[in-house]
């Protein structure tokens, strides 16, 4: 049901332009009771507009600080951080969507009102903020679960939701913190499926953190391995096939010259 | 072509059969009260037993029969100090819980206060806050408030404090002020747990009306029991406390009815 008011209110989710991402010799250390703990260490790590940058390594290896400090939750002790042109943390952190491995969504809310909240918490009131969401939910094919509560939904679909609610304050950069760690394998491919699809229709400079080789290899355009604490860069794997994969994924990621990629990557982690 | 296929399968919302298991559940509950009564009336019936200690279950119906116009009319000025006194705890409960959650060095400050005093023997303050306000309905809705308190402070500030700290950061990385996350996050987050202390709440509340009416007051069940022990009025005396006992357990089933209704999201269930 179209009703007039809503053309004018639904703003396009596309982006204008696309942001770069660069550290410089990033590193982050810790106070904690066992003294001073490096967590990230030199980490110099560029992504082009629209990239996805896949980073694989040990539990530990400061993955997730490596989110924060990108999105200004967190500021490096030495080396410098720019995203989209900014180097202050508030400013980072505009320019950025974090996605956190937990789906995170509000028991009370609905799917769609889950999904509203990203902008909400921007201070859009919920009716406008809702008819923004609305579009969204149609275009990624779940429209039928707008009214679902979270409780209603399958660890996939609750991943479907969270994402679109990354997605919404239209940030050019998006910062996925091990997103589909908490499914089973088959649905997570699915998922990844259904991640690469959503990023052709809305590209977005992308720094996927997983631990899962194939899924980074799947999903970037260029992976990043990293050592066990203190996390530095190890090695870095350009994939050959283009974005989006042309093909099905069962028949790209059972390609040779995927398993060749695969297994540099897997010698890379085991160093 | 449409890329966002998948099996996308909507669960069923959790729902169980009512009608049996209301049926079920009741039935424990309610034979106990028939044994409870049973013994009740063979206790009173024993030769040993003096009648103007223990009234029998038929003289208390009969108290119901002969006074109950003067029961009603009690009940009426108890209920009203206890449902007042009980707002007005939850809107100063949830407020200094508000306060305390957003501002820390209050929280550090008044928290300790706050469990001293549940030291105070209660019965004690009563006759002050008789001498402060006056025989008018001041002092009971001041001892209801008062006993309600700190259930639902403690309650809600441990709700405020459960919100997942990812979602807060969450929250935090879209932009939300502090007000705002408390808002469309923490506030909703903490209505289960305000709810339990509500329940505590809502049971004790009762007491703190008797307490403030045997204090001095020209009208209430505490009242009513309070002279009619004077008077060894055994029988009025037990339909007084039967009436408040059947007040105590329908505000519990009051806020467990709310409860359904304003956290639909938790369909745990209470206990009633």
């Amino acid at each position: 049901m179209q009703t007039k008011l809503e053309a004018p209110l639904t703003e396009p989710l596309s982006l204008d332009r696309q942001a770069t991402v660069a550290l410089t010799g990033a590193g982050r250390s810790y106070r904690s009771r066992a003294g001073e703990v490096e967590a990230l260490r030199g980490v110099d790590l560029e992504l082009g507009p629209g990239e996805l940058v896949g980073v694989v390594g040990p539990s530990g290896c400061g993955k997730s600080t490596l989110l924060e400090l990108v999105c200004g939750l967190q500021q490096p002790d030495a080396g410098e951080i720019v995203v989209a042109g900014e180097h202050a943390a508030g400013a980072r952190l505009e320019n950025c969507a974090y996605m956190p491995q937990r789906d995170l969504l509000l028991p009370w809310r609905s799917a769609l009102d889950n999904a509203a909240l990203a902008l909400q918490c921007a201070g859009i009131p919920r009716a406008r903020a809702r008819l923004r969401a609305r579009p969204l939910f149609e275009r990624f094919g779940l429209a039928q679960f707008e009214r679902a509560r979270p409780a209603e939904l399958s660890g996939g679909m609750r991943q479907r939701v969270a994402f679109l609610r990354t997605l919404l304050p239209r940030r050019p950069v998006l910062l996925l913190d091990e997103p589909f760690a908490s499914l089973d394998s088959i649905t997570r491919a699915e998922m990844q499926e259904w991640l690469a699809a959503a990023l052709r229709d809305e590209p977005r400079t992308t720094l996927l953190v997983t631990h899962d080789v194939e899924e980074a290899l799947y999903l970037a355009d260029r992976v990043v391995v990293m050592s066990a604490r203190p996390g530095r860069i190890v090695a870095e794997l350009t994939v050959p096939f283009e974005r989006p994969r042309p093909r099905p994924r069962n028949e790209t990621v059972t390609d040779p010259e995927f398993a060749r990629l695969r297994r540099a990557a897997l010698e890379a982690l085991a160093q | 072509m449409r890329p966002y296929r998948a099996n996308i399968k909507r669960r069923p919302a959790p729902r169980g059969d009512f009608s049996m298991t209301i049926l079920k559940r009741y039935l424990p509950a309610a034979a106990l009260l028939a044994l409870a009564l049973v013994a009740w009336w063979w206790i009173a019936s024993l030769e040993a037993v003096d009648d103007l200690l223990v009234a029998s279950p038929g003289e208390v119906l009969g108290a119901f029969g002969d006074d109950h116009e003067l029961l009603l009319e009690q009940s009426w000025v108890t209920l009203q100090e206890v449902l007042l006194g009980l707002a007005i705890a939850v809107v100063a409960g949830v407020g200094a819980a508000v306060a305390m959650h957003l501002v820390s060095p209050l929280r550090d400050a008044a928290y300790p206060l706050l469990v001293a005093s549940q030291a105070i023997p209660i019965f004690v303050l009563a006759p002050l806050f008789v001498l402060a306000f006056g025989f008018g309905i001041g002092p009971k809705l001041a001892m209801v408030a008062l006993i309600c308190f700190f259930p639902v402070t403690v309650a809600m500030l441990s709700g405020l404090d459960s919100v997942d700290r990812e979602l807060l950061r969450l929250t935090r990385s879209l932009g939300a002020s502090r007000l705002r996350v408390l808002r469309l996050v923490e506030l909703p987050a903490s209505l289960p747990q305000l709810f339990s202390g509500l329940r505590i709440a809502a049971t004790v509340s009762v007491i703190g009306a008797v307490f403030g009416e045997v204090a001095g007051a020209d009208a209430g069940l505490g009242r009513l029991i309070f002279l009619g022990n004077n008077q060894l009025q055994t029988p009025r005396v037990y339909a007084g406390v039967v009436i408040l006992t059947v007040m105590a357990v329908g505000l519990f089933a009051l806020v467990a009815l709310l409860e359904r209704l304003a956290v639909p999201w938790k369909r745990q269930g209470g206990t009633i």
